[in-house]
């Protein structure tokens, strides 16, 4: 395999595997604050051992989406050197200021909540989960303001064969980061959400803990079934301004060869033929692309071809169609994940207010399967937005094969692929290993109230196996 | 003072920053095995720098985020000449993180054992592969017309290099050591003391080896002898010090003279460099600048801006966050990881 193939496939594997432990983080240390806030109000010792146990998870995905985070940081400048070059004028600010803002707060607040139980006064040991739930959202904001800049580029000027920043400003306006930031951010809390929604769903199939769980479940569904309908609405509109900025992604997430004229229907399937620019066996539901794209029922979509001619007239001769298969398909998953998420979040809620949430098995056997549905749907979702920008990296500007390291050998990043995939399946073995240790010893709650002994793996624990 | 030199000097900081704290970290990860006798005993090291190490990390990943901002192309000779290195001190970093987490969680000892190698290891390959990277940045690299540099093997290798990553592996334990005499208790803090005195000959040698090497097979001296011959001057002093309020276990005292050595010795490589940041061995003509590998003005007076508004802020919480835990650790106590 040449270069650019290896260098692409190194990128994308970690970088999913990184998202994977990032909407976990996100949603789970929010759940974690709400939870301690309900312990320091209303003074019930269940919400902190709710905290302390939810928080241990937190822990360990923390852990392993900070190790792979700091890899994402140096992989810029190791596979694609002559992007770096090119745009890090305008694309290293965010990173930049993502460390300074975010990562210092939430390393530093992590820090002292983890050891701080019993070293501060209740509200200085909350605001510090808090301060780290702050951090991990604004990572997600500055580094998705990178992101948005190369989907939608602003407030920059090309000089002298390099991108300078122009308009600092414009890169924070972007209207891409505020269609992609709420979806993301509702994305990684539907996912904290659902995680643990699922996990205590296990538990109560045993009824085990039934009140710690059927609380735990609570919060979950709550902060799950507001962040589904939320998510849902911005990626809405993340659609119609995706029509506007980049037609071609939409085209080929439609797989939509010819102009759809007008009103466009939306295909649910279709069996995809990309070498004859044509697809059979479509089924389609009328008037609803007008509406994903406009949120009307009449006007036309551009198709494939025709957005090709355009592009080949402005940007010169060469292909401009991404991989349409792959576009198409992640985002008809991704919507039906976001339809489930919501459906399963309005089913729990009734349940729960008729109090019937524990007898259902049906249900908590399906919260269980649940747990997959946001991983899926935000691969899904970051394999069409980056997967339907290609052949650009910075769309209209920079091209992916243009963009990476002229002085990296294929033997290099055969081995570096090699490595990091090697290190990342001891990890994510490691990681479902202790996730399900930590749920099956559960949250001890008959021990005392001392931080010192309802730690399951404390000193003396761990001390007496080892003499 | 151009905006590209003060972003030169920041990096310098956030560089300096991240040995002062990562090295001490990286020390207390070495004396896992020098110090530590059982795993109890390992575990009170570990919980010393349990709250830290994170956000010490950060410093290394800020100094990265700000080489690509403010120098990109820095950044992308650095990372995609350094490919290998890296991909080697990448694995060491991510085995290293998850290690502290993950140590404590199964009761097993065999479990512990495993994770204690993930701590022990990487602490001491990772300064050793900053000190090699480094002391090649002065000694000078393969890069061609085009910025891109086209290492091999020896081109890191060499005994110049590694004399170097020997100098801040010694420099991270030793540092380490004096940190463990501030925050242990009884008799690991007598050994942790006992090892630092010894240490501390070893790594004297190694410096003055350094510093006379760097005279005879980099320009350093001959570019900014003005500067250099006061700083190792200075550095020799403050080594010498902390050697000497070790001994009267003055250990505050003899901590703030060696992160005096460390600021010292980062700072000279940068101000013999300056304005280099990467030296060509192939055409001086091909050196890179902090003129022709630096971001806009524009850019740049953004950044600053921002890195004013927030740096004291970090700093200021950062502290804080060292008077939360300025009790020493002691075995009789809880112990999270
Ligand atoms: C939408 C959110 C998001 C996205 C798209 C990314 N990350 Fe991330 N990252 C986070 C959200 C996040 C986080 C929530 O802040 C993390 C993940 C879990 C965690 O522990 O912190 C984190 C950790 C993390 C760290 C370690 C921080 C520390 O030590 O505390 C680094 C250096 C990066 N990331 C860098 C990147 C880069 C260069 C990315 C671009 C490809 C990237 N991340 C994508
Ligand atoms: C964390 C979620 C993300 C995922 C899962 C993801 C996934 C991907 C994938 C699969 C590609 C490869 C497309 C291809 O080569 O066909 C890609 C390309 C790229 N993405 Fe992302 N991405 C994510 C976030 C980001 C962010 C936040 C940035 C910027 C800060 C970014 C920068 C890039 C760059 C520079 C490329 C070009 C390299 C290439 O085309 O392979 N990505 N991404
Ligand atoms: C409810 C139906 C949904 C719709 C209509 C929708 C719409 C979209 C659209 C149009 C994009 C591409 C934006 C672009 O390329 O600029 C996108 C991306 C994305 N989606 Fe969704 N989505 C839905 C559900 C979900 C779900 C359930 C998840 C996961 C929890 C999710 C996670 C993501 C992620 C992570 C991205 C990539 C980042 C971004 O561009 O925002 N989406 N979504």
């Amino acid at each position: 395999m040449d270069v650019l193939s290896l260098a692409r496939f190194q990128y994308a594997a970690t970088t999913i595997f990184h998202f994977f432990f990032v909407p976990l983080s996100i949603g789970l240390v929010l759940i974690v604050s709400i939870m301690e806030t309900m312990y320091v109000v209303k003074k019930n010792d269940i919400y902190k051992k709710m905290a302390q146990f939810w928080g241990k998870l937190f822990l360990i995905n923390f852990a392993i989406g900070v190790v792979t985070g700091i890899l994402q940081e140096f992989q810029f400048g190791m596979n694609w050197s002559q992007y770096s070059r090119f745009m890090g004028d305008v694309f290293g600010a965010p990173l930049a200021i993502e460390a300074l803002l975010a990562f210092f707060l939430e390393s530093t607040f992590i820090g002292i909540w983890v050891f701080g139980w019993d070293r501060l006064k209740k509200g200085a040991h909350l605001a510090c989960i808090w301060l780290v739930t702050a951090g991990t959202s604004l990572s997600a904001l500055w580094i998705l303001t990178a992101n948005s800049f190369m989907q939608h580029p602003v407030g920059f000027a090309v000089q002298n064969g390099r991108a300078v920043m122009t308009n600092f400003g414009a890169l924070l306006a972007n209207p891409q980061l505020w269609v992609e930031f709420p979806h993301t951010i509702f994305g990684s809390f539907a996912t904290g959400a659902f995680v643990v929604s699922g996990i205590s769903a296990i538990v109560l199939l045993k009824k085990k803990d039934i009140e710690f769980y059927k609380k735990s479940f609570k919060i979950g569904i709550i902060v799950g079934l507001s962040s589904g309908i939320l998510l849902a609405f911005f990626g809405h509109f993340q659609a119609q301004y995706l029509v506007q900025t980049q037609p071609m992604k939409m085209a080929a997430s439609e797989a939509l060869w010819k102009d759809s004229g007008s009103p466009a229907a939306w295909t649910v399937v279709a069996n995809i033929n990309t070498k004859d620019h044509q697809n059979s066996g479509e089924i389609k539901i009328p008037y609803l692309l007008d509406y994903l794209s406009y949120g009307t029922f009449s006007g036309n979509v551009k198709g494939i071809d025709t957005l090709q001619k355009k592009y080949t007239v402005k940007y010169g001769k060469g292909n401009y169609i991404p991989p349409v298969k792959t576009t198409f398909w992640s985002f008809r998953i991704m919507t039906v994940m976001g339809g489930i998420l919501c459906l399963l979040g309005i089913v729990g809620a009734i349940l729960l207010w008729r109090n019937k949430l524990v007898e259902s098995k049906w249900f908590l056997r399906l919260m269980v399967a649940a747990i997959a549905v946001p991983y899926i749907g935000s691969t899904t979702g970051w394999l069409m937005t980056e997967i339907g920008r290609q052949p650009w990296t910075v769309f209209g500007f920079m091209q992916t094969a243009a963009s990476v390291s002229p002085n990296v050998s294929a033997g290099e990043l055969l081995f570096s692929i090699i490595a990091f995939i090697g290190m990342y399946s001891i990890l994510g073995v490691v990681m479902i290993y202790l996730f399900s240790r930590v749920i099956k010893q559960g949250p001890s709650l008959n021990a005392e109230e001392t931080t010192h002994s309802d730690d399951p793996f404390d000193g003396e624990a761990y001390h007496v196996v080892t003499e | 003072m151009l905006l590209s030199e003060l972003w030169f000097l920041l990096i310098a900081v956030l560089f300096i920053g991240f040995f002062f704290l990562e090295g001490y970290d990286f020390g207390v990860g070495m004396a896992t095995r020098f110090v530590a006798k059982n795993d109890l005993e390992r575990r009170v090291l570990i919980n010393t720098i349990g709250p830290f190490w994170d956000a010490n990390e950060v410093w290394l990943i800020t100094a990265g985020g700000a080489m690509f901002a403010a120098f990109p192309n820095w950044y992308a000779t650095l990372f995609s000449g350094f490919y290998v290195p890296l991909v080697v001190m990448l694995l060491l970093l991510i085995a290293r993180g998850t290690a502290f987490e993950f140590r404590a969680k199964v009761a097993h000892p065999k479990w512990g054992e495993t994770w204690d190698w993930a701590i022990f290891i990487p602490s001491l390959l990772v300064p050793f592969l900053w000190g090699v990277v480094f002391s090649s940045l002065v000694y000078g690299l393969p890069i061609d017309s085009k910025m891109n540099m086209h290492g091999v093997f020896s081109s890191f290798v060499n005994p110049y290099t590694v004399l170097g990553g020997l100098l801040i592996t010694l420099l991270c334990l030793y540092h380490g050591l004096v940190y463990l005499c501030l925050r242990t208790t009884d008799d690991l803090r007598d050994r942790a003391r006992t090892l630092a005195k010894r240490i501390f000959w070893i790594l004297a040698a190694a410096a003055i080896a350094f510093v006379v090497v760097t005279f005879f097979v980099t320009d350093l001296f001959t570019r900014r002898g003005g500067w250099l011959y006061p700083i190792y001057l200075l550095d020799v002093a403050a080594l010498i010090l902390s050697v000497l309020f070790l001994g009267k276990k003055r250990d505050g005292w003899a901590f703030g003279m060696n992160a005096g050595v460390i600021l010292l010795t980062v700072a000279s490589l940068f101000i013999g460099l300056f304005p280099r940041v990467m030296v060509s061995n192939i055409k001086p003509a091909y050196d890179l600048t902090i003129y022709n590998s630096a971001s806009g003005s524009y850019s740049l007076g953004v950044m600053t801006i921002v890195a004013v508004t927030l740096l004291p802020f970090v700093l200021g919480y950062s502290i804080w966050s060292y008077t939360v835990f300025k009790k020493r650790v002691s075995k009789k106590e809880h112990l999270e990881y």
